[in-house]
Order: structure tokens, then C-alpha cells, then sequence
């Protein structure tokens, strides 16, 4: 059945923000911890029933479940219109799976201030799926912001070292890049002369009347800007690692993971289809910052870590650089490859930042030189950990694979040198997933390490700790074993978007 | 003047049109009154009664919010009453409202007669209203000096204070000068309209329309110019823009919090009201004039506003200096309006976020100040989510509103003078405020920072430097939560609100 008696995108949204009102009201702990299970499964449930019929119900401009519901801005083309097409779909049901693996983990955790800490969660858990279930690009934003300010309120309560300057540091960065990227979407607005945020009327108006090539160089480049330093673009990233690390675990899945795919969502939802020659103007400039910047000086910079969760943030970091190429190569395979990536991606670090919390539980910290031998009494928490390592360096069979070969595919034709380069940065990720790899669970144990098992020897991953690693990590190996289930949808949506808007100029020069 | 003109002129006073302002009079009367008649032991139920008849007042006003004379002037063209005046009155009486509510919990930590507190917020509060409607520039001025000698003593009512006399000093200098200068550009303006040998000049000088009218018979004119600019000079201190916020910091400091609640909401909103209708309207054909100077002005104000708060450590000062930035965001929208009809309408909302939010946060503080209401420090916010965690929640959401971060109301209303200014080309100033926000963020949340993040260690050697907090009463408590759900409710939902606002 396809047909749901109800918004199955607006339930998954509102579900998990009408649980966090609850809690804010006064719900008690109990009912609180009973009923986030089903808040964060209801979106589960919604994003598989929808991506389960997705290829089935009637679409409207390659957009499904099409919803639009009024809240009293439409006289400003402000609504809120809810629908996936085949670029949200993919961000809509890892949102989901990342947000479900999150809750539980921190249902789990035994959290101080647990009410509060699964409130915040839960807001961010809604306004993520509200993110990518918008086709109203203002909703667009707003939803990304109601995501955001929870991470502030978790990295700077929760937060381990550091927490407080953390906090702060990853609030001033993300604001800028928000309120330079919202003066860009404002331009938008006012300069498209549509009157409306709707994405859809946007789109059809600018098909019909193409910005100048001057105003889409301007809003290409504020958004750009304002997106980049929302994804860690070089040399604006270095808010990401810091947060990353301070961040606590069920935080830092949820923002690396998912939110921070935001920025690179926008690019290729909104950008790409309305300003196709502003971004082609910028894809040298943002091609190269990528590739030297986020690939290779970050990507030696991760090698030389010695905090696990740190590492783990700065190769996050460094795989947006791969997402930034990807964009930056431009047709169809380019930001296909990127949105693969940003799935399997968002999966793979949820997981190792996952994997590292418990590790620290085991070993009371972070510092990969303290460790040593962790494998021989935690083999499971040992094979997870390898297998996360192992998909996020790119190898086939898991989903990361796909997506850095369409990159790297599309690149080729942009320019053979960026792919040189990029490809080099490959064995630099290879380099630093296998040596902490080898530094947390094999060789001898360290002598700060014995202490500390001593006192209390750490046994392996337990279910609750499990069942949220398994369905990260069984969700990377069904895209990666069955990529069509996402590129089908993927190719339809890019097909059009690539070759319908005029062009003003004629295509990017090339090397 | 014979008596026929005098009985003409009086057959056009409708008194029926200012009867919320009439009835705040009469209130504020009755409350002396009682405060002689009733035992003293009753008397603590004086301030029930005016929180009691505000909130009748207001909702006499709602109930009839289309009043026959809607549009139509009154008292000889003394006032005019227009929607955006209904909506200043309502938005007066609710400021009114919530700083009696604040004074309740202000009060009660001062040996400080109370009664007269309130009987001069609910003349203040009428002034305001009238202000809001005036199409005269007597009736301006009378009103506008009702208003701020009201303020002179509310400023320094806890008298035992220094701090508070202080500050009513400095407001008693600064507003004498900011009155002289207002009353100067009057009188040029009026002796320029005055003057036979130009084309349209009028007797009747001191009235909008024909001032307004002579304006645009004489679109470069020296002395008007001259008296244009004094009189928007006169204006900008009320509002505390740059260069006329000198005495912001220190008065927001001294007064009692629930006055500089007042000061920063009601002042404040009571010049922008002025100031639109002025802009607007009156000195319309001066536009080429009027507009490059709050540019200029909204410029300064933002940058200064958000620079100088950066540094400070007293809360009272922050909120003081943060609300200059604040000024700095509404005069931008001014700006925007000369071109951009939604602009007023932006104005309206961002004030109406910039109360709800404003209150939230002045409400927070009343709780947690002690005896010396002038000493309220970052410091004492320590540990405050972990004591109570109602007043850190409500003091997160004011903050998170006043910095303009969504889904709260402040958001909002920070993106409609955002689209509006850019509709009306101000480009170089939206960047400026872009960069503002992103500067307020560092105040704001160090604030928040304060509350939240900082675990508190008591000192072994000394007693504990933070005064004990009120605990929350119940109208109180009432109030402050709904002041966040209002700020989280017109972030999500603007409604008929938001048709209403952008219909224009």
C-alpha cells in the first residue's frame, strides 16, 4: 500500500519535535526514554515506506508526496511544502538511520540530565528530517538551523575537553557561514523575481528567465562561502575537528554525519539547477581548494593525530574535500557520486564515532598512543572498528566505494592533474584508517592501558551498544552490494536539473 | 480667538477615540486614591489592580480594534488614528503589562513605597499611546515630554541607590539636550512654513499634513533641512542610535531593571513609531536628505552597538548596549521603507519579537539580582541551568531570540528587514548587519555560556559572591513561559500575524 492515511514526510518531522514540547513540558523520565524509541523510529519506518514506493506514486517535477501547508508567510512565496525527490530521498532515509542509531546509543548511554540531553536530540532528529524533506528552500534553511542549535547546547554541556571554547568556536563559524549563505539565499529570492521560496516555481521561473551571468557569479560565490564553511571547506574547517572532539558521541553522529551534509545538499539542490553558471565559474578555485586544501594538507595533518575522536573529525574533513570535487566537476555522474558519498559517508563516521565512544568506555581515553592490544579481549568492538575503517578508506563492497569512483570518474574529464592529486589522498586515508587501526587494537598493550584494565576489565560490545553499529554498518554494505537502490532515484532527479536550465556563458574552460 | 472657534474646535473632540489612554488616567489616578482610602494593610493589592485594569484596557482595545474614527483625524488634527497606531497602542499596553509584572518580583527586594512606581508606568504608558497617533508636532512634544519626565523619576526611583540617582541625572541632562534640539528643529521648521514669500506656506505649521505639503512645495530648502535633521536628532536619542547613545550603558545600569525594561522596549519602540511616521510621511519629499542620514545612522549604531557589547561584564550593560545594535537592525528597516512597503510591516514584527524576547530576558534577570539591583554580573548566571532550570531555559530562548536565531521570533523578524532592505538596495548595509549578527552571537551566547557551561565552585574563603535568587511565583512563572512559547510559537507560526504583516 502506498497510500498512507497521513503526511508520511510531516509525521516524521513533527514525531520526534513533539516529544522534545513533552519533555520540555515536563514529561517524566521514564515515559520520556519510553516514547524516544518510538520517536526515533517513526521517521525509520516513514523514510522506508517512502523509499519503498518512491519509484511507484506519481511525481510532480521528479518530486513525490508532494505536500504544501500554509503558516501565514504567503504573501512572501513562504509556505511550508513538504516532498523528496530523488536527491532528498537518499539524505532523507540516512537522516532517519542515523538519527534512530544516535537516539538509541544515547538512550543507552545513561547520559547525566538524560531527559534533557535525549530533548535536544530529538530537535535536532526533526529538524534534520525536515531539512531534507523541504522543497521550500527557506523551510530549507530554518529546519537546518533548528538542527544546529541543539549541537551548541550539546557540545557546550555534555561536552568533553575543551567543551566551553568548543562550543563557542563552532557557534561563531557556523553562524557566519549561516548568515552568509542565508544573504545568499535572500539575493536569490529578491533577485529571481519569482516572489517565492517554493524550489519548484524557482525552478521553472529561472528556466524561463536565467539570472545574469555577473548576479549568479555573486550568489554562487556568497553561497558557496557561507555553505563551505558550513562543510569544512579549507581553510575555514577548523571548527569541525575541535567540535568533533569536544563534541558527546550521539552529537557528533548526528552533526557530522547528516547535518553537515547540508551545505553540500544545498550546493547540489538548490546551485546547481538555479545558478548552473555561477557554480561552473567557481569549480577551479573551490576544485583546487578541495584537492590541496581538504585532501591533501588535511589529510596529512589527520595522519599526525594522536586523539581518536580528533582523527576521526579531520578525516571527515578531508572526505568533504572529495564531496567539494565531485561538485566542482559538475554534469550528471559528478554530483551523483557526491550524494552516494554524503549517504555513505554520514553512515561511516556515525559509526566510528560511535566505535570510538566505546572504546573510550573501555580505555578512559582518547589517545591512540595509550592503547594497544584492545583486540584480543574486545574482537567484536575490534571487527566493527576495522569494518568502519575499512569503508570510510573507500573500499569496494562497502557504499563509500561508489561514490568516490563516480567522483573520481567524473573528475577525469575536469581535470587529470585534481585527479592525480585526489587519488593520492586516497592512500593518505588509507595510511591513517589502518594505522589507528593498529594502534588501538593490535601490538602490545600499553602500560597506561593495563592500568586501566586492570581496575576494570573492559568487556566487548554489549547489545544495546551493538544494534546501533549493526544498522549503520548493515546499511553500508546494502548500498554498497546494491548501489541502484539509491542511484536510480538519483540519475532521474539530476538528468533534467543538468540539462534543462539555460546556460548564459557557454560550458566551464577545462586544463 | 473668539468663543464660536472655540466651540468649533471643541465639537471635533472625540473623546471616545482615546479612551484606552483616558482610562489609563483614570486608573492611575484611582490608584492614589486608593493608596489613601484602603487600610495599609490592603495595600498590597493596589499593583493587582493596575496589572488588573492594563489587562482590561487591553482587551477593550482588542475587542474594538477597528473603532470608527480608524483613518480619520481627531481633536482639531491633533491625532490620527491609523491601524499601525492600533498596533503601537496594543503593543504600549502590553509592554505596560509584563514591566508591572517584573516590578512585582523588582519591588519586593527594595524598602520603597510602590505604588506611585506604577501610577507613573501607567501615565508613561499613555503617553506612549498618544505619541503613537500624534499628527501635530504639540502634541508630539507634549507627549514625548510626558514620557520622558515620567521616565526622569522612574529612572531614578530606588532613591537609595547611587547608582539609580545617578543615572537619573545623566537621563535628566541627555534628555533636556535631546529635548532642546527637538524643539529647536521644530521651531525652525515651523518659522520656515510660516514664512509668507514661500509657495504653500501655512499657518497651521505644527500640522503634519501641511507641513508635509509645504515640504514638497520646497523640496531643498536651507532651514528646513537644518530643522529636519535637529528634529530626527531629537528622535535619535530616544531610540539610543548612534551618536546619541551615550547614555545608554550607564541609565540601562542605574535604573531599576523593570524601568530599564521599559526604557529599552518601550522607549525605544515609542521613537520608531515617531520616526516612521516622520520619515514616512512627513519629511517624504526630504527623503533625499533623511534617508542618507539613518543610513549613516544605522550603520554607526549597528557596528558600535555590537562592538561595544562585545566587552562587557554587566549584564544590564550588555542587554543596554545589545539593544543599540538593536536600533541599529530597526533603522535599517526604516531605511527600507521609503521604497519597500513590507519594511513597515518587518518593523512591526521585529518589535513585537524584539518585546516577547526582550521581557523573557529582563524577566530571567529580576530573578536572579539581589538587593543591588545596579550589580548584576555575568558571574552570577553560574550554574544557573543546573538550580533552575525553568529561568536558564526561558533566559536561553530571550537570548537565542534577541540574536536572531531560528526558529525563534527574532529570526524572523531579523529576515523580513533582511528581505526588505535588500528589496530596497541597501546592500552595503545588509552586509554590515550580516557581520553585526555574527559579532552578537559572541555576547549572546557567552551569556548563555555563563548560565549553562560553567560549573560553579563555591569559594572555601568567602560568601558566596551571587545574590540569592527570587524563586518563581506563579504569575510570574505564568508569564515568563509564556513569553518563550511565544518566541518559539511566532517562529514556527506567524499565521494572520505574517498575512497581515505582508499583505501591505
Amino acid at each position: 500500500m502506498s497510500q498512507l492515511p497521513f503526511d508520511p514526510l510531516l509525521l516524521s518531522i513533527a514525531a520526534p519535535l513533539a516529544l522534545a514540547l513533552a519533555i520540555a513540558l515536563g514529561l517524566p523520565k521514564r515515559w520520556s526514554v519510553l516514547l524516544a524509541y518510538g520517536a526515533f523510529a517513526i521517521p525509520v519506518l516513514m523514510a522506508l515506506h517512502v523509499w519503498f514506493h518512491f519509484g511507484d506514486v506519481a511525481k510532480d517535477h521528479g518530486y513525490a508526496f508532494l505536500t504544501r501547508y500554509s503558516t501565514g508567510l504567503d504573501g512572501l512565496g513562504i509556505g511550508l511544502k513538504l516532498g523528496l525527490n530523488g536527491i532528498s530521498l537518499p539524505l532523507f532515509v540516512l537522516a532517519a538511520l542515523v538519527g534512530l542509531a544516535a537516539g538509541l546509543y544515547a538512550i543507552q548511554s545513561g547520559a547525566e540530565r538524560l531527559k534533557i540531553y535525549l530533548m535536544l536530540l530529538l530537535i535536532m532528529q526533526g529538524g534534520l528530517m525536515g531539512v531534507f524533506a523541504s522543497v521550500d528552500v527557506f523551510f530549507f534553511y530554518f529546519f537546518h538551523e533548528l538542527a544546529l542549535i541543539p549541537t551548541f547546547i550539546m557540545v557546550g554541556v555534555w561536552g568533553g575537553r575543551d567543551r566551553s571554547y568548543a562550543a563557542m568556536k563552532l557557534t561563531i563559524y557556523l553562524t557566519l557561514g549561516a548568515m552568509v549563505s542565508l544573504l545568499g539565499l535572500i539575493m536569490l529570492y529578491v533577485k529571481s523575481g519569482a516572489q517565492t521560496f517554493d524550489l519548484i516555481a524557482l525552478r521553472d521561473h529561472l528556466a524561463a528567465h536565467p539570472l545574469g551571468a555577473t548576479l549568479q557569479h555573486n550568489i554562487a560565490g556568497l553561497l558557496l562561502f557561507g555553505l563551505g564553511v558550513l562543510v569544512s571547506l579549507w581553510p575555514l574547517h577548523t571548527w569541525a575537528p575541535l567540535g568533533y572532539g569536544a563534541a558527546p558521541s550521539s552529537a557528533a553522529m548526528l552533526h557530522a554525519g547528516v547535518l553537515k551534509k547540508f551545505g553540500l545538499y544545498g550546493l547540489i539542490q538548490i546551485a546547481l539547477p538555479l545558478l548552473p553558471d555561477g557554480l561552473a565559474h567557481w569549480s577551479h578555485p573551490l576544485a583546487w581548494l578541495a584537492v590541496i586544501g581538504n585532501i591533501l594538507i588535511v589529510g596529512l595533518i589527520t595522519i599526525a593525530q594522536r586523539d581518536l575522536k580528533q582523527m576521526i573529525g579531520y578525516s571527515s574533513v578531508m572526505h568533504m574535500g572529495y564531496a567539494f570535487l565531485g561538485i566542482a566537476a559538475g554534469g550528471i555522474i559528478g554530483p551523483g557520486g557526491v550524494v552516494l558519498l554524503m549517504v555513505a559517508h554520514g553512515l561511516s563516521v556515525a559509526l566510528l564515532f560511535l566505535l570510538a565512544t566505546a572504546i573510550y568506555h573501555r580505555t578512559q581515553t582518547f589517545a591512540m598512543d595509550e592503547m594497544g592490544g584492545l583486540a584480543q579481549k574486545t574482537p567484536v568492538l575490534a571487527a566493527f572498528f576495522v569494518a568502519a575503517t575499512l569503508a570510510s578508506i573507500g573500499l569496494p563492497g562497502f557504499a563509500n566505494f561508489w561514490g568516490e569512483l563516480a567522483i573520481f570518474v567524473a573528475l577525469w574529464k575536469f581535470s587529470p592533474l585534481i585527479t592525480a592529486l585526489a587519488v593520492a589522498g586516497v592512500v593518505i586515508s588509507a595510511v591513517y584508517g589502518l594505522r589507528s587501526a593498529a594502534r588501538v587494537f593490535f601490538g602490545p598493550s600499553t602500560e597506561a592501558l593495563a592500568k586501566v584494565t586492570a581496575a576494570r576489565p573492559p568487556a566487548d560490545l554489549g547489545w544495546p551498544e551493538k544494534i546501533p553499529a549493526l544498522i549503520l554498518l548493515a546499511a553500508l554494505l546494502f548500498v554498497g552490494f546494491w548501489p541502484k537502490s539509491l542511484t536510480g532515484p538519483i540519475n532521474a532527479a539530476l538528468t533534467p536539473a543538468a540539462a534543462a536550465p539555460a546556460r548564459v556563458v557557454p560550458s566551464a574552460p577545462s586544463l | 480667538m473668539n468663543l464660536e472657534v472655540v466651540k468649533l474646535a471643541a465639537a471635533d473632540n472625540q473623546w471616545g477615540a482615546i479612551f484606552p489612554e483616558l482610562m489609563l488616567a483614570c486608573l492611575a489616578l484611582a490608584l492614589l486614591g486608593l493608596e489613601i482610602v484602603l487600610p495599609k494593610k490592603l495595600h498590597v493589592y493596589i499593583p493587582d489592580f493596575a496589572l488588573s485594569g492594563l489587562v482590561g484596557t487591553l482587551a477593550g482595545l482588542l475587542f474594538n480594534f477597528r473603532p470608527a474614527t480608524l483613518g480619520h483625524d481627531t481633536f482639531n488634527g491633533l491625532l490620527h488614528h491609523s491601524e499601525p497606531g492600533q498596533v503601537m497602542r496594543a503593543f504600549f499596553l502590553l509592554v505596560a503589562i509584563l514591566v508591572c509584572v517584573l516590578a512585582r518580583v523588582s519591588l519586593a527586594k527594595q524598602k520603597m513605597p510602590r505604588i506611585e512606581f506604577y501610577h507613573l508606568v501607567l501615565i508613561v504608558t499613555g503617553a506612549m499611546m498618544l505619541l503613537a497617533q500624534s499628527n501635530h508636532f504639540v502634541m508630539l512634544f507634549v507627549a514625548l515630554e510626558t514620557v520622558t519626565i515620567g521616565f526622569y523619576i522612574l529612572v531614578s526611583y530606588f532613591r537609595t541607590s547611587t547608582a539609580s540617582l545617578e543615572a537619573g541625572l545623566k537621563y535628566l541632562v541627555m534628555g533636556a539636550l535631546s529635548s532642546g534640539m527637538l524643539l529647536f528643529g521644530i521651531a525652525l521648521l515651523y518659522g520656515v512654513a510660516g514664512n509668507p514669500d514661500l509657495p504653500a506656506h501655512t499657518a497651521s505649521a505644527m500640522n503634519f499634513n501641511a507641513l508635509a505639503q509645504f515640504l514638497a512645495a520646497n523640496p531643498h530648502h536651507f532651514l528646513a533641512s537644518t530643522g529636519i535633521v535637529l528634529v530626527l536628532a531629537g528622535v535619535a536619542f530616544k531610540i539610543g542610535a548612534f551618536p546619541f547613545q551615550i547614555w545608554v550603558p550607564d541609565v540601562y545600569q542605574g535604573a531599576p531593571t523593570p524601568v530599564t525594561a521599559f526604557l529599552a522596549v518601550g522607549s525605544k519602540a515609542a521613537g520608531f513609531a515617531v520616526l516612521l511616521i516622520l520619515a514616512r510621511d512627513v519629511f517624504a519629499s526630504y527623503a533625499w536628505l533623511v534617508m542618507p542620514v539613518l543610513t549613516a545612522m544605522a550603520a554607526a549604531t549597528i557596528v558600535f552597538g555590537n562592538l561595544a557589547a562585545l566587552t562587557q561584564h554587566n549584564v544590564k550593560r550588555l542587554i543596554g548596549l545589545s539593544g543599540v545594535s538593536h536600533a541599529g537592525f530597526l533603522l535599517l528597516g526604516v531605511v527600507a521603507s521609503a521604497t519597500v512597503p513590507m519594511a513597515q510591516g518587518a518593523i512591526y514584527f521585529y518589535l513585537f519579537a524584539y518585546l516577547i524576547a526582550s521581557f523573557a530576558v529582563f524577566g530571567v534577570m529580576t530573578h536572579v539580582a539581589g538587593a543591588n539591583d545596579s550589580d548584576q554580573d555575568l558571574d552570577h548566571y553560574a550554574g544557573l541551568a543546573k538550580e533552575s532550570p525553568f529561568l536558564a531555559a526561558v533566559l536561553a530562548i530571550g537570548l537565542g531570540s534577541l540574536a536572531g536565531i531560528p526558529p525563534l521570533a527574532g529570526f524572523m523578524g531579523k529576515l523580513f528587514i533582511f528581505i526588505s532592505a535588500f528589496q530596497g538596495g541597501a546592500r552595503w548595509l545588509l552586509a554590515l548587519a550580516a557581520a553585526g549578527v555574527v559579532i552578537s552571537i559572541y555576547y549572546y551566547f557567552g551569556w548563555i555560556k555563563a548560565a549553562f557551561f560553567e560549573q560553579w565552585t563555591p569559594p572555601a574563603d568567602t560568601a558566596d559572591p551571587r545574590p540569592a535568587r527570587t524563586p518563581v511565583s506563579f504569575v510570574s512563572g505564568l508569564t515568563l513561559g509564556s513569553l518563550a512559547l511565544a518566541s518559539v510559537l511566532l517562529g514556527f507560526y506567524q499565521g494572520p500575524l505574517g498575512q497581515w504583516l505582508t499583505m501591505k
